[in-house]
């Protein structure tokens, strides 16, 4: 169970998240959408601690997140992954050693600085590769993969720091529906397996077809919370005072993608 | 359009009075930085006595020197054995020892390249200002680079002279430390241009410093450091034939020697067997430089 209260950020003068609560209950995939600016990358990079907050508390099954440091805070990045809009793998690393990334926090030091790693870690890493079709391309430089590949390199990544939550921030936002329909089942899937998934989603439309609970943002403070049934057109309106369809043209301007009217379906 | 009709324009006539004076600004402006600037120069002349005179007086000298130190070279016994005056064996009769020294000189530079790069390559990641983990610690580390690089390379061989004796050692040591200091600097601005969004994902999935360092930055940036390891290699090995003049290992203690007592013709052979190394290694670490640029490029 993943606790805030009161969490705000502030940027200079400029208020990035303001005083927003959530309650997220373990196993749930939430969406969370909002146009630019509105907190959404913020508020996951407080969760993994990327960046601080301003004021404010994260609790997680009691322990205060926000307060952690050291050790203990790596211990909490890698209980709670992280995915990017932009991949953030090493690209001149091969595919399998970017996926053994998620193991370093518990190699002890070393071993792990000479990148010397365990036969069964190798094995996990495979594993989570295939998991994703992605088993032939170990050896590669990760530069070489089209983003949709990236993206699930980095999700295979996440999957061997074996974490209670993922936390995505615009995952498909860089990618063409294809490979954004791996990419969200990909998650989808993990989610079943019992992982906490909170993901930030700037097309409306993927968010109702994959989340259970969707949350809104806007201007940093909470101003939706339901189902995604809940999340009508009109409410749409009410909130942001413009049109679903223009909603979704600006907040896909924001991730630089394509905005996309069609469902892509789960 | 006929030029008699474009100059009765208003706008021209306007455009074109606007350009003249902006030219007269900038003219002006030439003229009075150009005036600053010979005077400047003509005052440090004067401070640092470099007159014309001198110079004048002095180069015909520098002829005669190079007159002296050529080798009496005769055709007939150019390719005779070492007995024979005017052959190029007894122009460079000592060639074996020489050699050595030539060889013993390429060590000391490749020695002192590698270890003042690996301390660089410790010292670059605090001194690098988007991941330095403190501003104490990147304030260290940029001051003692800093430190390191200032002092010249044969204050430092005096110093180690004196401390270890006479001998590469105190070379070795001389040139790695103003290499660490260097490269350093380098190394740490190479950091400093990485992408930083791997850093994030190491950081994310709970690496620590350390692992951010090894596995988001130093893949990025290692054929840039390659890059520079092998361009100081390069200026270390002149700077490591002419450290021995303070005893401090290599040819260059050959070469003070024969200077010293004017023998002109192993001035001569020596000064060739060292351009000759710089060259051929310079070469070679061209290639393998643009090579590892060429790595760099097809990266990105």
């Amino acid at each position: 169970m993943l606790d805030i209260t009161g969490l705000t950020r502030r940027f200079g003068t400029k208020t990035a998240v303001d005083g927003l609560s959530l309650r997220v209950p373990a196993g749930q995939m939430i969406g969370v959408i909002g146009r630019s600016g509105a907190g959404k990358s913020t508020l996951l990079r407080m969760v993994n601690r990327l960046t601080d907050p301003t004021a404010g508390r994260i609790l997680f099954d009691g322990t205060d997140v926000t307060a952690l440091r050291g050790q203990a805070l790596r211990d909490w990045r890698m209980r709670c992954a992280m995915i990017f809009q932009q991949f953030n793998l090493v690209q001149r690393l091969d595919v399998l050693t970017n996926v053994l990334v998620g193991r370093l926090n518990r190699r002890p030091a070393l071993s792990s600085m000479l990148c010397m790693f365990t036969a069964q870690e190798r094995a996990l890493a495979l594993a989570a590769l295939d998991r994703f079709d992605l088993a032939e391309t170990a050896l590669q430089r990760a530069d070489t993969l089209s983003g949709g590949q990236q993206q699930r390199v980095a999700i295979a990544r996440v999957m061997l720091q074996e974490p209670s939550i993922i936390l995505a921030d615009e995952p498909i936002a860089s990618l063409d529906p294809r490979n954004a329909r791996t990419v969200m089942d990909a998650l989808r899937g993990v989610n079943r397996d019992g992982i906490t998934v909170l993901v930030n989603l700037h097309d409306l439309t993927t968010a109702r077809d994959y989340c259970d609970r969707i949350v809104a943002l806007n201007a940093g403070r909470l101003v939706f919370d339901g189902p995604p049934e809940d999340l009508t057109a009109t409410r749409i309106r009410d909130i942001y005072g413009v049109s679903e369809t223009e909603f979704a043209e600006q907040a896909a301007e924001a991730v630089g993608a394509t905005p996309r009217f069609v469902a892509i379906p789960a | 359009m006929r030029a008699s009709y474009a100059t009765g324009l208003p706008a021209v006539i306007r455009g074109e009075e606007a350009f003249l004076a902006a030219r007269r600004q900038k003219r002006i402006q030439a003229l009075l930085g150009g005036a600053i600037l010979l005077a400047c120069l003509l005052t440090a002349a004067w401070v640092s006595e470099a007159y014309p005179a001198t110079l004048w007086a002095g180069l015909p000298r520098i002829g005669e020197y190079f007159i002296r130190i050529l080798p009496d070279l005769r055709w007939d016994a150019l390719f005779a054995d070492a007995e024979t005056e005017g052959s190029l064996a007894f122009w460079m009769y000592r060639l074996p020892e020489w050699s050595l020294l030539i060889i013993e000189t390429a060590n000391m530079a490749a020695l002192a390249t590698l270890m003042g790069s690996a301390a660089a390559l410790v010292m670059a990641f605090p001194a690098a200002r988007n991941i330095t983990p403190s501003p104490l610690a990147y304030q260290l580390a940029r001051r003692t680079l800093e430190a390191l690089r200032t002092v010249p390379e044969i204050v430092y061989a005096l110093i180690f002279v004196w401390a270890f004796g006479i001998g590469p050692l105190a070379g070795i040591l001389a040139i790695a430390l103003h290499s660490a200091g260097a490269n350093g600097k380098l190394f740490a601005e190479a950091i400093e241009n990485a992408d930083l969004k791997s850093w994030e994902g190491v950081q994310s999935a709970g690496g620590s410093w350390l692992h951010g360092c090894r596995f988001a930055v130093l893949p990025q940036v290692l054929p840039n450091l390659i890059s520079y390891l092998l361009l100081r290699f390069e200026v270390n090995i002149r700077s490591a034939s002419v450290i021995g003049f303070v005893g401090a290992g290599g040819i260059g203690e050959e070469l003070y020697k024969v200077i010293a007592f004017n023998y002109y013709e192993e001035i001569s052979a020596i000064v060739l067997l060292v351009i000759i190394t710089v060259s051929v290694l310079d070469l070679v670490s061209e290639r393998l430089r643009h090579a590892a640029i060429g790595r760099l490029e097809a990266a990105r």
